[in-house]
C-alpha cells in the first residue's frame, strides 16, 4: 500500500471539515496526516491529507471527496512532481554538557532553537517527513520531553526540477 | 426599513410557494411554532400531518418516488429531527429527492443542551446529500433554494435544512434566487463521446448481450430511452429491486429481477452473457453475490451520473459518467441491430426450464395473492412494499408494467416503509390504485399511520401478507442455522381488521385461497378510506430462487419442486455456508 498526498480545497466554512473527516471514518479510511490552513482565496481552505491505500481504495476515496457539496477541487499529488514540507516542534531535555551537540543536531538539520531553559531546548524544523522523523531519532538518545508535529503539507510543483 | 421585510417563516412558506411544493408531510412542535403559524393561511400548499416524523418521511419518499418531484418534510428539533433520521438515510441510500426542514434551539442556545436540542446537521451528516444550518435569515431563501437544486439534479438525494427559531423570527427582505451557483457541485450530464464509442464498439461485437438496468433509468425517466435500446438490440433485461418497472415486465425482453433473489434464468444470463450492460445500476452486493465471480466471461459497460458508483465494487471495462437519458440518446444510434437469435432462444428454454413458480393449495400462499394483484389491477397499480419476505415475493410476481410504479425500500431496508410511503404516493398519483403490501410485522412498525390515512380518506389498499413470523430471518434460521428460531414468532399480533376499523378504516380478513379475489373484489370497492387486508398466509415458506449471501451463481437454489428437493436444497445450502 502506497502513501498518497491528497491535497483538497473546500469551502471555509462551518463544518466543512468535518465533512471531510467523517467520510473517511464513515467509510473506513485511514488518515496518517492531516493539516489544515486558509488557501490563497480567503474563502477556500486547502487541507491536505495523507492516506494509505490500494489504488482502487484512494480512487475511490477521491471520488466520494469530489462528491461533497463543499469540496471545490481534489488532487492526488502522488504522482505529480510536488514539493512537500512539515513543520515540527521539538522539546529536548538539555543540560550543560548536551546543550552545544543538540545545537550542531539542530544546524545540521538546518533547523532553528525557539527556546531554551537550564534543562530544555525546543527546536522548530522544516522538511519533509523523512527529515523530521531522522531528527527525531537523532535526538531520541537525549530524551525527547514532548513533539508536535503539523502533518504535511504540499503543493504541486509549476516546473520540473527541482529549486 | 424596507416594506418588503418580512420573517424567516413567511419567507420558507413563499420560498416553498416558488418551488411549486404541492405537499408538506409534516408535524409541528415548540421549535417550528413560529413556521407553522406562517403555515396556517396557506392556501398553495397542502400540510399533511402525520402521526409520527417517521411516517412523514416515508411518506415523503414515496410521494417523490411516484411522481419524480421533491418531497418535503417539516419537523420540529430534537426528537422530532433525530426521528426523520431512518426516513433520510433511506432517501440517501435509494437515491430519493427530499428536503427535509428540521426546527432548532434559537442560535443563542446552540451548543448548551437546551430543550429538545440535538446537532441533526452533525447527526445527519454522512445519510444526507448536503445538509445546511441557516444563521442567517438573510441566507434563508438561496439556501433553499440550493436545497432543492441539490436534492433535484445530479444523483438525487436528501437535503436537511436545519432553521433555529429565533432565525426564523427575523426579519429580512424576500428576493427567491432565479439559480444558485455552487462551485464545488457540477453534475455531469451528457457523457463522453470517446466512452461512449468505445461501448458502441463492444456491443456491436456482442452476440450475447445482458442490459443490467435499475433505479437510475427511474430516477432520469428514461424507459423509453431503455426500451428503444433493448429492441434495437434484441438484448434481454434484467432489472434490479430498484429498477422493476424501468422495462415493461411482461415483454418478452424482460427477465424479471436477477440477485439473490432473482429469477434463475436472468442470474444465469447475466452470468453467461459476453456484453454486459449496466445502466443506472450500482453493482449492490445483494445483485453481485461474490463479485471477483460476478458476470466472468463479460465485457462490462456502466452508465451512471455518479462517477463514484463506478468500479467500487466490480471493475468494469467502459465506464460512462452522465445522465442515462442524455446517454441513451446519443448511444442508441449508434449500435447495430444484433444477431441475438439463438441467445434468446436459450433464454427462453431457461424461463421454461427454471420459471419462477409456487405450489398452490387451500391454504393462502402469498405469491398467489401478489399474482392476482397484479392481474385485478392489469399491472398498473403504484405497489409500495415493504422489507422481506412480502418484498421480495412482491418483486417476482408483481410484474411491474410502468416506471415509478414499484416503490420499496432497496438500500437501507427499511421495516415500516411501505405503509406511509403508499400514502405518501396516494397524494402524488390520482388515477391509479395504490397498494401497500407488508409483512405483519412491518406493518406495526408505522401503523399509526392509518389516522392520517383515514384523516385525508386515501383509498390504499394495505395487504398484511400474515404469517405470524418475521419471515425473512425466520426463513434464514430455517435455512442457515438449523431451524433455530430465535425470536421471529410474531405471537400477539393484534386483530387488523378491529384496528382498521378503530381507526375509522375498513377491514377484511381470510384465510383460504380460494376467497383471495372475492376479498380483494370488495375491497377494491371501498374508495373513501383505507382498507386492510388481512391475508393468513400458509406460515412456513420460503423465498426462492435464492443466492446466498457472498455466493455465486454456482450455488443458486431454485424453488424445490418436491420435500425431498428442499431437503436437498437445505444441504446444499449448509455447504455453501
Amino acid at each position: 500500500m502506497k502513501k498518497h498526498t491528497i491535497s483538497i480545497l473546500v469551502e471555509n466554512k462551518f463544518g466543512a471539515l468535518n465533512r471531510i473527516v467523517g467520510l473517511f471514518s464513515a467509510r473506513g479510511y485511514n488518515i496518517d496526516s492531516i493539516s489544515v490552513g486558509t488557501s490563497e482565496d480567503d474563502s477556500v481552505a486547502r487541507v491536505t491529507i495523507v492516506s494509505k491505500g490500494d489504488d482502487d481504495v484512494i480512487e475511490q476515496i477521491i471520488k466520494q471527496l469530489n462528491k461533497l457539496i463543499d469540496v471545490t477541487k481534489v488532487v492526488d499529488l502522488t504522482y505529480d512532481n510536488y514539493v512537500e514540507r512539515e513543520l515540527v516542534l521539538i522539546k529536548v531535555a538539555a543540560n550543560r554538557n548536551s546543550r552545544s551537540e543538540l545545537m550542531q543536531i539542530s544546524e545540521i538539520f538546518r533547523s532553528k532553537i525557539i527556546d531554551i531553559s537550564p534543562r530544555s531546548i525546543t527546536i522548530e524544523a522544516t522538511g519533509s517527513e523523512q527529515k523530521v522523523d531522522a531528527m527525531i531519532k537523532m535526538l531520541d538518545p537525549f530524551g525527547i520531553k514532548e513533539i508536535a508535529r503539523t502533518g504535511r503539507v504540499a503543493l504541486k510543483r509549476e516546473f520540473e526540477g527541482t529549486v | 426599513m424596507s416594506t418588503n421585510e418580512m420573517t424567516g417563516a413567511e419567507i420558507f412558506v413563499k420560498s416553498l410557494i416558488e418551488e411549486n411544493v404541492e405537499y408538506i408531510f409534516g408535524y409541528p412542535g415548540g421549535a417550528v411554532i413560529g413556521v407553522y403559524d406562517a403555515m396556517h393561511d396557506m392556501s398553495h400548499i397542502k400540510h399533511i400531518l402525520t402521526r409520527h416524523e417517521q411516517g412523514a418521511v416515508h411518506a415523503a419518499e414515496g410521494y417523490a418516488k411516484a411522481t419524480g418531484k421533491v418531497g418535503v418534510v417539516v419537523v420540529t428539533s430534537g426528537p422530532g429531527a433525530t426521528n426523520t433520521v431512518t426516513g433520510i438515510a433511506d432517501a440517501h441510500m435509494d437515491s430519493v429527492p427530499l428536503v427535509v426542514f428540521t426546527g432548532q434551539v434559537s442560535t443563542n442556545l446552540i451548543g448548551n443542551d437546551a430543550f429538545q436540542e440535538a446537532d441533526i446537521i452533525g447527526i445527519t451528516r454522512s445519510i444526507t446529500k448536503h445538509n445546511f444550518l441557516v444563521k442567517d435569515v438573510k441566507q434563508l431563501a438561496w439556501t433553499i433554494k440550493a436545497a432543492f437544486h441539490i436534492a433535484s439534479t445530479g444523483r438525487p438525494g436528501p437535503v436537511v435544512v436545519d432553521m433555529p427559531k429565533d432565525v426564523m423570527a427575523s426579519k429580512a427582505a424576500f428576493l427567491y434566487p432565479k439559480e444558485v451557483k455552487l462551485r464545488g457541485y457540477h453534475p455531469f450530464y451528457f457523457g463522453h463521446m470517446g466512452q461512449i464509442n468505445k461501448a458502441v464498439e463492444i456491443i456491436n461485437a456482442s452476440r450475447k448481450p445482458v442490459l443490467y438496468v435499475g433505479g437510475g433509468v427511474i430516477n432520469s425517466n428514461a424507459s423509453a430511452e431503455l426500451y428503444n435500446l433493448a429492441k434495437k438490440l434484441n438484448a434481454p433485461v434484467a432489472m434490479t429491486l430498484m429498477g422493476l418497472g424501468a422495462y415493461p415486465g411482461d415483454d418478452k425482453l424482460s427477465m424479471g429481477m436477477l440477485g439473490m433473489h432473482g429469477t434463475w434464468y436472468s442470474n444465469i444470463a447475466v452470468d453467461q452473457c459476453d456484453c454486459l450492460i449496466a445502466i443506472g445500476s450500482r453493482f449492490d452486493d445483494r445483485v453481485t453475490g461474490n463479485p471477483a465471480m460476478f458476470s466472468p466471461n463479460s465485457k462490462k459497460i456502466h452508465i451512471d451520473i455518479d462517477p463514484s458508483a463506478i468500479s467500487k465494487n466490480v471493475k468494469v471495462d467502459v465506464p460512462i459518467v452522465g445522465d442515462v437519458r442524455h446517454v441513451l440518446e446519443r448511444l442508441t444510434p449508434l449500435v447495430n441491430t444484433l444477431d441475438t437469435k439463438e441467445w434468446l432462444e436459450q433464454i427462453e428454454d431457461w424461463k421454461a426450464e427454471h420459471p419462477l413458480r409456487y405450489e398452490n393449495g387451500s391454504e393462502i400462499r402469498a405469491q398467489f395473492v401478489i399474482e392476482k394483484i397484479y392481474e385485478m389491477t392489469n399491472g398498473n397499480a403504484v405497489i409500495t412494499t415493504d422489507v422481506g419476505q412480502n418484498q421480495m415475493w412482491a418483486a417476482q410476481f408483481y410484474k411491474f408494467l410502468n416506471p415509478r410504479s414499484n416503490i420499496t425500500s432497496g438500500g437501507l431496508g427499511t421495516m415500516g416503509f411501505s405503509f406511509p410511503a403508499a400514502m405518501g404516493a396516494a397524494f402524488g398519483v390520482k388515477d391509479r390504485p395504490v397498494f401497500s403490501i407488508n409483512g405483519d410485522g412491518g406493518i406495526q412498525m408505522n401503523i399509526q399511520e392509518m389516522a392520517t390515512a383515514v384523516s385525508n380518506k386515501l383509498p390504499l389498499k394495505i395487504v398484511i401478507l400474515n404469517n405470524g413470523y418475521l419471515g425473512m430471518v425466520r426463513q434464514w434460521q430455517d435455512l442457515f442455522y438449523k431451524k433455530r428460531y430465535s425470536h421471529v414468532t410474531l405471537g400477539n399480533n393484534p386483530d387488523f381488521v378491529k384496528l382498521a376499523e378503530a381507526f375509522g378504516g375498513a377491514g377484511f380478513i381470510t384465510d383460504k385461497t380460494e376467497e383471495v379475489v372475492p376479498t380483494l373484489k370488495e375491497a377494491m370497492k371501498i374508495n373513501d378510506r383505507p382498507v386492510i387486508i388481512d391475508f393468513r398466509t400458509i406460515k412456513e415458506d420460503n423465498v426462492f430462487p435464492m443466492i446466498p449471501g457472498g455466493g455465486t451463481v454456482a450455488q443458486i437454489i431454485d424453488y424445490p419442486k418436491s420435500v425431498k428437493e428442499l431437503q436437498m436444497a437445505k444441504v446444499h445450502s449448509e455447504a455453501v455456508k
